[in-house]
């Protein structure tokens, strides 16, 4: 009765597997046949190969640097709110000051609404006042901003969650905290920092509302944002081009993925409490 | 020698040396997050628009920007649109479908859990706008990957089942988060309770009830919060289909962009967002709220 019940049991776990498998396989499909099909449409089908299309994109006078502005921005938030959360985060996790949960909810609460659609007029206001309209710069400050929060949030967390032996004895043989930090610290809670910066470089290769508003010259436009002006002459979307461009923006992050997930793990581990 | 600051002080931070670790993050959100979010309530008194005599010289209005979204009949009905849109994605599916994930490959290791594992993390990373042209194609009316693969061709998916259709797209693109969190989560939960439970004839729906879920119900708060305010104001639905037909999808951040960046008229989109903001406050207090109740909220 129950190894009936334990069979029945495996089987149906496993046909779940297996519908959720193709569930989220199905939309990737056209990612990995339109690009080679020289007259692709919507539909998935097997392509009548070639590799044109990618001679194509490469024509294309915004794509190539597209994706360096996307490495820019990409990587320089990344690496921003990594430095910045960590130091913020160890502070906060180590030293009890009074409001300090209100105050992350708090901010955690306002950078979700804000980054959304609600404070782009302000945002935008803010950023030419500051003549970081149409700069790099201004991309990288207003996205770190917005991703902090939820950043110091998570890494907290792991702070959190590793014992503080470890520093203490540091600390006896005279190590200054940033050494502690540096030495100690960063190597425990190194799955952490990775899905953090994992999670900061595919929203900022992702976004585009922010960049759309923030970026008026083509020229510094990341590839999130040129995708939506390939259209062909007739103003259609041109799918061949667009299918190319979606795979080759796709793989970078696909590898940072793979990279860092090997070789540090990409994982919350012990969970994000409380 | 110590400060006394606190006993968890392990690395001898003191309060001076911890705010100017915390300092620089605190900075950055502050120009670029608490002060625009000032601006915005500020705006949101005023006439301010994009073009026109009102955008060289705008004027308070006081609250009046917000009693017209009250009495708004589009206003009202985006938030019931938003309500969908959130539990449907958010909780029933990135937060049941994440658990239901992690709760059936508990204890399977090997190629199965790596590529199911894998390809939910794919649809997570893969960029967001390359996403939307995605299920673009899967979609479609004429030549949609979907309609191929269920014989129904010329089913408009998007026109005839647009919430439906942004529903499941968001829960596609964000089980990821709650798998993985769930996953770790599960691992708090020592076999052998669940095993002693099992013993004792405890059914399947009960170890969760009575083992699982008290030992994991800060993860599954902390969870809920998060998707939850991600869905709430994630403008992605947008590039699917622009808040149509005839509004059917215009939750509340496709709304405000209409309403503010469309229309122009950035005083009352402002004063949508602070009524959103307050709407999030009100969830996360909420939460709060039940955190408190199991008395687990420290300092």
């Amino acid at each position: 009765m129950s190894l009936v019940g334990h069979v029945l049991g495996r089987i149906a776990s496993a046909v779940l597997l297996a519908v959720v498998a193709a569930f989220f396989a199905l939309p990737m499909l056209w990612l990995a046949s339109a690009p080679f099909d020289a007259h692709p449409s919507i539909t998935v089908s097997l392509p009548e190969f070639t590799l044109d299309n990618f001679r194509a994109i490469l024509d294309n006078p915004y794509a190539l640097g597209s994706v360096g502005n996307s490495i820019i921005q990409a990587g320089g938030a990344a690496a921003l709110v990594v430095v910045l959360a960590a130091l913020a985060a160890y502070a906060l996790s180590r030293v009890r000051v009074p409001g300090r949960d209100a105050l992350l909810y708090v901010l955690l609460l306002l950078s979700s609404v804000v980054t959304g659609t609600a404070a782009m007029v302000p945002i935008f206001e803010l950023a030419s006042r500051l003549e970081l309209v149409d700069t790099h710069l201004g991309v990288v400050l207003t996205v770190s901003g917005g991703l902090l929060p939820a950043a110091i949030f998570i890494l907290k967390d792991f702070m959190d969650a590793t014992p503080t032996s470890y520093e203490e004895s540091a600390r006896v043989f005279g190590a200054s905290p940033l050494q502690i930090l540096r030495h100690i610290v960063v190597p425990v809670v190194r799955p952490g920092l990775a899905t953090i910066a994992v999670w900061a470089v595919a929203n900022v290769w992702g976004g585009f509302l922010l960049q759309y508003i923030l970026l008026r010259d083509p020229e510094k436009s990341p590839g999130s944002v040129v995708l939506y002006t390939l259209y062909t002459e007739g103003g259609q979307p041109n799918l061949s081009l667009i299918s190319t461009f979606s795979l080759l923006y796709s793989l970078p992050v696909v590898l940072m993925y793979l990279f860092v997930s090997s070789r540090y793990g990409f994982r919350f581990h012990g969970g994000i409490k409380r | 020698m110590a400060p006394a600051t606190s006993r968890t002080d392990a690395a001898g931070l003191g309060r001076g040396r911890a705010v100017a670790f915390a300092l620089p993050a605190l900075v950055l959100i502050g120009v670029f997050l608490v002060f625009p979010a000032i601006w915005t309530i500020y705006l949101g008194l005023t006439d301010y628009r994009l073009t026109g005599t009102a955008a060289a010289d705008p004027r308070l209005v006081g609250a009046g920007n917000y009693a017209t979204a009250l009495g708004d009949e589009r206003f009202r009905g985006s938030v019931w649109l938003t309500v969908q849109f959130v539990l449907g994605s958010a909780i029933i599916g990135q937060a049941g479908l994440g658990f239901a994930l992690a709760w059936i490959m508990r204890d399977r290791r090997g190629p199965v859990r790596r590529l199911v594992e894998a390809l939910v993390l794919l649809s997570w990373i893969l960029p967001g706008s390359v996403v939307a042209f995605l299920w673009i194609a899967l979609l479609d009316r004429d030549g949609g990957t979907l309609n191929a693969l269920l014989g129904t061709p010329g089913a408009a998916w998007l026109l005839d089942h647009p919430m439906l259709s942004i529903i499941v797209f968001n829960t596609w693109r964000g089980t990821a988060f709650s798998m993985m969190l769930y996953s770790a989560a599960l691992e708090n939960v020592p076999p052998s309770h669940l095993e002693t439970a099992r013993l004792a004839g405890a059914s399947a729906f009960q170890q969760l009830r009575d083992v699982v879920l008290p030992r994991i119900k800060g993860h599954v708060l902390t969870n809920v919060l998060l998707t939850s305010l991600w869905t709430f104001n994630d403008f992605t639905p947008f590039l699917l289909t622009a808040g149509g037909p005839e509004g059917r999808t215009e939750i509340l951040p496709v709304y405000v962009y209409n309403v503010a960046l469309r229309d122009g008229q950035l005083g009352f989109g402002a004063a949508v967002s602070l009524l959103i903001l307050l709407i999030n406050l009100v969830f996360a207090l909420a939460y709060l709220r039940l955190l408190r109740d199991r008395g687990e909220v420290s300092g």
